[in-house]
């Protein structure tokens, strides 16, 4: 924009203003209608989703199929980050709590964070970086070989036959996933505030059990279950719109990974607002 | 000329600025193969997307039998697709599955026949394209032509009315070209069908050819058997069909 400006400024004659005005402006149009082109597409193929869903018109085989593809095959990793991550901030808050004198809350501290944020959070993170991807660029290459025609062309929906399966996959998976992340980040803070700290198992984990509710966990998988609609989402559509080839494929399968991953930051901030602090 | 079993009247469409079809209409006489021969580009695979309902015109109808694709709810439209076998230019095989389950699927889709009764049908059809050794063979395994063939064997082994071949012959060596003008012929004779089939070779065309439409800047300039288009004064046509350099085809 700055650029922009100076451009203006600087331009000898009326005409160059506007010129340079008008492009701009017509390429922030453009953004914009590139947005809400995105966001109506993305609403109508949700739209389908869940006619196809109530209409009860469900692939049981495949939905098992991809339950063991985007779920199960994610397990490892999503297991690695959150222990590593419950064990860095157990680090970072243990060894100074109990020089300040408050050891025993941070068993609750740690726990507190990993239920309510970083569970749900980093298992969506690191389950979009791998299914998202992988749905976006399986869907789009079959768009660009002509199979989501032929689908249609043999009288099948894509959205039942491709959409439904992976999102009722992941809503079952993706909670199941963050219940793994939670335990296993909150036993890698609690061993590493042992080791560290000598922060006692039975402190850290009656410190634990005070903060976190049952609600909390809840609210977590109420968190993945929403974060598992956009990356299933977001994968499709990104796929079933994919142009250009080989390299389209790869194109869309980036895109909606970035698009995935910052709209779960921003919806995670915007849950917490209201699942915690409004209440 | 037969009754037709199809036709596009009057269609216009448009891909943003890109106009592709302008005012375009054919018919399609059924019990009859009809080639649609033009350039690279000109919208041929357009119209076989029109007559399968897989793109509605921005302006102009396109009917089957006396229905009209463009006022079908969703569900007449799938209805519709059952009775109309797509072929597709690169076959668009399903490639996570066995080339068995990529002809078995419409019918266990759409069909309440048993697995076995299925099992004969496919096997049926495979055998009509020459195929049946290759029902547990995952699609990357199979030749272009042996491709094209199990891409065919989809499109009919539902019995389709109307079967839709995107340029069959394109990107195969002459003796396969040969072999797939061949089963196609011999398909519309078994299913008792029509076929539209988009070509460039036009020696295959003279083989099986009972109609050519030629689609030139949006429009078909040239309707009619194989003789009359041959023998058609439209200096656009007969360049094309000499394959020469001069004319007043824009290059
Ligand atoms: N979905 C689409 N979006 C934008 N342009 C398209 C689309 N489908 C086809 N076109 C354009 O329409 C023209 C005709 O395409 P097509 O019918 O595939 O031609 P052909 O005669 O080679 O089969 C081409 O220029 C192509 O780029
Ligand atoms: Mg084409």
């Amino acid at each position: 924009m700055a650029q922009v400006l100076r451009e203006v400024e600087e331009s000898p004659t009326a005409q160059a203003v506007e010129r340079v005005s008008v492009g701009a402006l017509a390429s922030v149009g453009r953004k914009v209608s590139d947005m809400l082109e995105y966001a109506g597409g993305l609403t109508m193929l949700m739209w389908e989703t869940v006619k196809t869903i109530f209409r009860l018109r469900i692939r049981f085989a495949e939905t098992l199929n991809q339950c063991y593809l985007l779920g199960y095959q994610s397990l490892i990793i999503v297991l690695l980050t959150s222990l590593f991550t419950g064990m860095v901030f157990s680090l970072e808050s243990a060894v100074q709590a109990v020089q300040y004198g408050f050891g025993s809350f941070v068993g609750g501290i740690v726990s507190y964070t990993v239920v309510r944020e970083l569970g749900p959070m980093l298992s969506a993170v690191v389950v979009a970086g791998r299914a998202c991807a992988a749905i976006a660029a399986e869907l789009g290459s079959m768009e660009v070989t002509e199979q989501i025609e032929a689908l249609k062309s043999l009288g099948l929906a894509p959205v039942r036959f491709l959409v439904v399966p992976r999102l009722l996959a992941l809503m079952i998976m993706l909670p199941l996933l963050t219940v793994f992340a939670d335990v296993i980040g909150v036993y890698g803070g609690q061993w590493i505030a042992h080791a560290q700290a000598h922060i006692g198992t039975e402190d850290f984990m009656a410190s634990a059990r005070q903060t976190v509710g049952f609600e909390d966990v809840v609210k977590g998988l109420f968190k993945a279950l929403v974060f598992a609609v956009i990356i299933v989402m977001i994968g499709s559509y990104q796929g079933l719109t994919t142009k250009g080839g080989a390299a389209g494929v790869g194109k869309s399968a980036t895109s909606a990974v970035v698009t995935c991953i910052i709209l779960i930051f921003i919806l995670n901030f915007v849950m917490s607002y209201f699942l915690y602090a409004g209440a | 000329m037969a009754e037709p079993i199809a036709r596009l009247d009057d269609v216009s469409v448009r891909f943003g600025e890109r106009v592709v079809l302008q005012n375009c209409s054919l018919e399609v006489p059924e019990g009859a193969i009809t080639c649609i021969i033009g350039l690279s580009g000109a919208g041929k695979s357009t119209i076989l997307r029109l007559l399968d309902g897989l793109l509605l015109p921005n302006s102009g109808h396109v009917y089957l039998r006396e229905n009209d694709i463009c006022h079908m709810r969703e569900s007449q439209l799938i209805e519709m697709r059952t009775k109309i076998g797509f072929a597709f230019q690169f076959a668009a095989l399903f490639d996570s599955m066995t080339v068995g389950d990529n002809v078995s699927l419409p019918l266990r889709e759409h069909t309440t026949l048993s697995e076995k009764e299925i099992y004969a049908i496919v096997m049926h059809t495979l055998e009509s394209v020459g195929l049946s050794h290759t029902y547990d063979n995952m699609p990357s395994e199979l030749s272009g032509g042996m491709l094209k063939r199990a891409g065919f064997a989809r499109a009919v082994v539902t019995n389709p009315e109307l079967v839709l071949y995107d340029e069959p012959t394109t990107g195969v060596d002459p003796i396969v070209t040969h072999l797939l003008t061949d089963t196609i012929k011999r398909l519309r004779k078994q299913l008792n069908a029509t076929a539209v089939v988009i070509s460039h070779d036009l020696q295959s065309i003279y083989m099986m050819a009972d109609y050519v439409a030629m689609l030139f800047e949006g429009a078909i300039i040239a309707n009619g058997t194989v003789d009359e288009v041959r023998k058609s004064t439209n200096p656009i046509v007969q360049q094309f069909l000499q394959g020469s350099e001069v004319g007043p085809i824009p290059l």
